[in-house]
């Protein structure tokens, strides 16, 4: 395999997606158990302990690298579900595991000290100090930066640490403090940071209302849309509330991150790795995604200028943005 | 069963929250030192570094005013560390002669083991987190807003020396963020807010698109639009090995919420009464408590319903 000096990252919410992922050109793939250790636990995705390992193996026979997330927080006195994934991880030969929950972390360092440790944007460590203390108590060795910093940031915090980094290329965005966000447990019961699922489709209901449609969360009414206009799925920080007397998307617009545009200035900041966000999205779309940066990350290594694949049709509403990245967002 | 049941319950004032004008930030404190029957009050600013420099001067006064009156005065810091001056004023915050309370884990590298406080801000879910802060200094550990009784009953029996605290009484932080909401909906940008958190003391109200209360917005952060409320739930909180029950600021008559839930602790006063009498200084703010059943956190449920 070609050394990439930017890593492409993939998420393979099933061993289908793994494969579909490496094949278009992924440096690395990460994916979850079948069940709430990771923040992607929606029916019908993630895998059990025999595909994990026959995952592993898949990927490293293709040069290509598997990250276990295991990345919620254990409720009290149900940390057994946590430290079984971990074990299975390492068993299956995983390349590292992405945690988050500090009682994980010290387990894995414990248990597993030649296990690399990857932190999770959901323990939401934003700054030099925080990274450090991770990297001290438990030996993290690359993390996984929160989308809310500017590319200027991002390479103070590389040029501060020294560690690897790895940030979000493409996908959701996350306007929230992730691993820290109660929205969803408040208006569904069911919380991201311990079951993760956030928005659990169990719980989305669309309602007709005259010429509109509304979306709810539970008995909350997320938006309100013309019929056939088409409605974003209802998340609580991606949906439409009245404050000031205006309607509007108060937190975040339905609207994709895409950092497409500006691989150079990623990795000149040190980045380290590009993740592509999206377990829950289908093999097709990942085949796709991952081949556009692909091609676009080998043009930046190869300093080619290179038109850029048009991945609209892809994203959220239709739209894209650069998100935190550039200055002015927040 | 934890060794604190005996103690007297230990009644504290959270850091304010919202960003109300210097004068009325200290009055707020010079009353809490003078009449506020709690034994705790934490300050300093969670929410947003733009806010500190307010209130910067008046700090010091209203420490030894709350130290004078017998308090434990507990400095809380940042919810969300990012910028080169926020991670300098860490580091301040863990060099002064005071407790800290760690909101972000920013300031547990700062600390180096030194006794303080983990906020609710910092995760701590489960045992083997809890033990880990516990071994590196903490002291005290604020559970997490959305921790149900059967994890706090978990953390805080058999959590040994170290204090457990649950917040009581006020909007419940639900989420925390770089960009700054207050200002977005005021059509302006962090960068430039005009400090439009200042001009909404309780936070500024969020509705649904069909007009139902749902959220508060107050600058970055994004809270419940009802107060929590867990009055009827002090005795078990109490019995789990509580040892720090938490109000946190509103702009309502904070006093006389304080001796409701000291007197409601101290067995004088009895939870249905209690409700009652807190209920016109609330008004019309709903009650939540789902986070404590492990229920829809916006809900009010009964405690027979528990």
């Amino acid at each position: 395999m070609t050394q990439h000096s930017l890593e492409l990252l993939s998420p393979a919410g099933n061993p289908a997606a793994l494969r579909a992922a490496i094949e278009a050109g992924a440096d690395a793939v990460y994916c979850g158990f079948a069940d709430r250790t990771n923040a992607r636990n929606y029916p019908g995705l993630n895998f059990d302990v025999d595909e994990m390992v026959e995952g592993v193996a898949y990927a490293h026979s293709k040069g290509a690298k598997v990250l276990v997330a295991i990345n919620t927080f254990p409720p009290a006195g149900e940390m057994k579900s946590w430290k079984d994934a971990i074990d299975n991880a390492a068993m299956a030969g995983a390349d590292a595991v992405i945690l988050a929950d500090i009682g994980v972390l010290d387990y894995a360092a414990n248990k597993h000290p030649n296990l690399r440790r990857h932190l999770s944007v959901q323990a939401s460590a934003a700054n030099p100090l925080s990274i450090n203390y991770y990297r001290d108590q438990f030996g993290v060795k690359r993390v996984v930066l929160p989308r809310i910093l500017s590319v200027d940031e991002v390479a103070h915090v590389a040029k501060e640490t020294g560690m690897e980094i790895e940030v979000f290329g493409y996908g959701s965005v996350g306007p929230m403090s992730e691993g820290r966000c109660f929205l969803s447990s408040y208006m569904t019961g069911l919380s991201p940071t311990s079951e993760g699922a956030c928005a659990p489709a169990s719980h989305v209901t669309y309602k007709e209302d005259g010429d509109f449609v509304l979306s709810c969360l539970g008995d909350v009414v997320l938006n309100r849309v013309a019929k056939g206009e088409g409605a974003a799925y209802p998340t609580p920080c991606k949906a439409r509330y009245v404050a000031c007397g205006k309607a509007g998307y108060i937190f975040e617009e339905p609207i994709a991150l895409n950092a497409l545009d500006i691989l150079p200035e990623l990795k000149k900041a040190g980045v380290t790795a590009l993740k592509i966000e999206g377990r829950q999205r289908s093999k097709a779309y990942v085949a796709e995604v991952v081949s556009a940066f692909r091609k676009a990350l080998d043009a930046v290594e190869t300093g080619e200028t290179r038109s850029t694949d048009d991945l609209s049709e892809l994203s959220e509403g239709g739209r894209q943005t650069f998100g935190a990245y550039k200055k002015g967002w927040r | 069963m934890s060794n604190q049941n005996a103690n007297r319950a230990g009644l504290t004032l959270g850091p304010l929250l919202h960003h109300w004008t210097p004068e009325a930030r200290r009055d707020f404190y010079f009353r809490a030192a003078d009449e506020m029957p709690v034994d705790t009050v934490y300050v300093g600013e969670v929410i947003c570094s733009k806010r500190e420099p307010f209130f910067q001067d008046h700090l010091p006064e209203v420490i030894d005013r709350l130290k004078s009156a017998g308090k434990e005065v507990v400095l809380s810091t940042l919810a969300l560390v990012t910028q080169p001056r926020e991670v300098k004023a860490i580091r301040e915050a863990a060099d002064a002669d005071l407790i800290v309370e760690a909101n972000d884990v920013a300031c547990l590298e700062a600390l180096h083991g030194r006794p303080h406080v983990i906020g609710p801000f910092i995760n701590v879910f489960n045992e083997g987190a809890r033990d880990f802060v516990a071994k590196n200094g903490a002291f005290r550990v604020v559970l997490p807003v959305e921790a149900p009784a059967t994890s706090i009953k978990v953390l805080a029996d058999n959590a040994g020396k170290l204090e457990t605290e649950v917040l009581v009484f006020g909007k419940q932080t639900l989420s925390i963020a770089m960009r700054c909401y207050h200002a977005r909906a005021n059509g302006l940008t962090k960068d430039s807010c005009q400090f439009v958190c200042g001009l909404d003391p309780n936070g500024l109200n969020a509705t649904t698109v069909t007009g139902d209360d749902i959220l508060t917005i107050n600058g970055t952060s994004t809270m419940s639009n009802g107060y929590g409320v867990l009055l009827h739930e002090l005795d078990a909180l109490r019995s789990m090995g509580v040892t720090h029950f938490r109000l946190s600021p509103q702009a309502i008559d904070m006093v006389e919420v304080a001796r409701l839930f000291r007197d409601t602790l101290d067995g004088k006063l009895a939870p249905a009464e209690a409700e009652t009498k807190l209920r016109p200084l609330t008004d019309p703010v709903p009650y939540v408590n789902g986070f404590y059943y492990g229920r829809v956190g916006l809900s009010w449920n009964e405690r027979h319903a528990a």
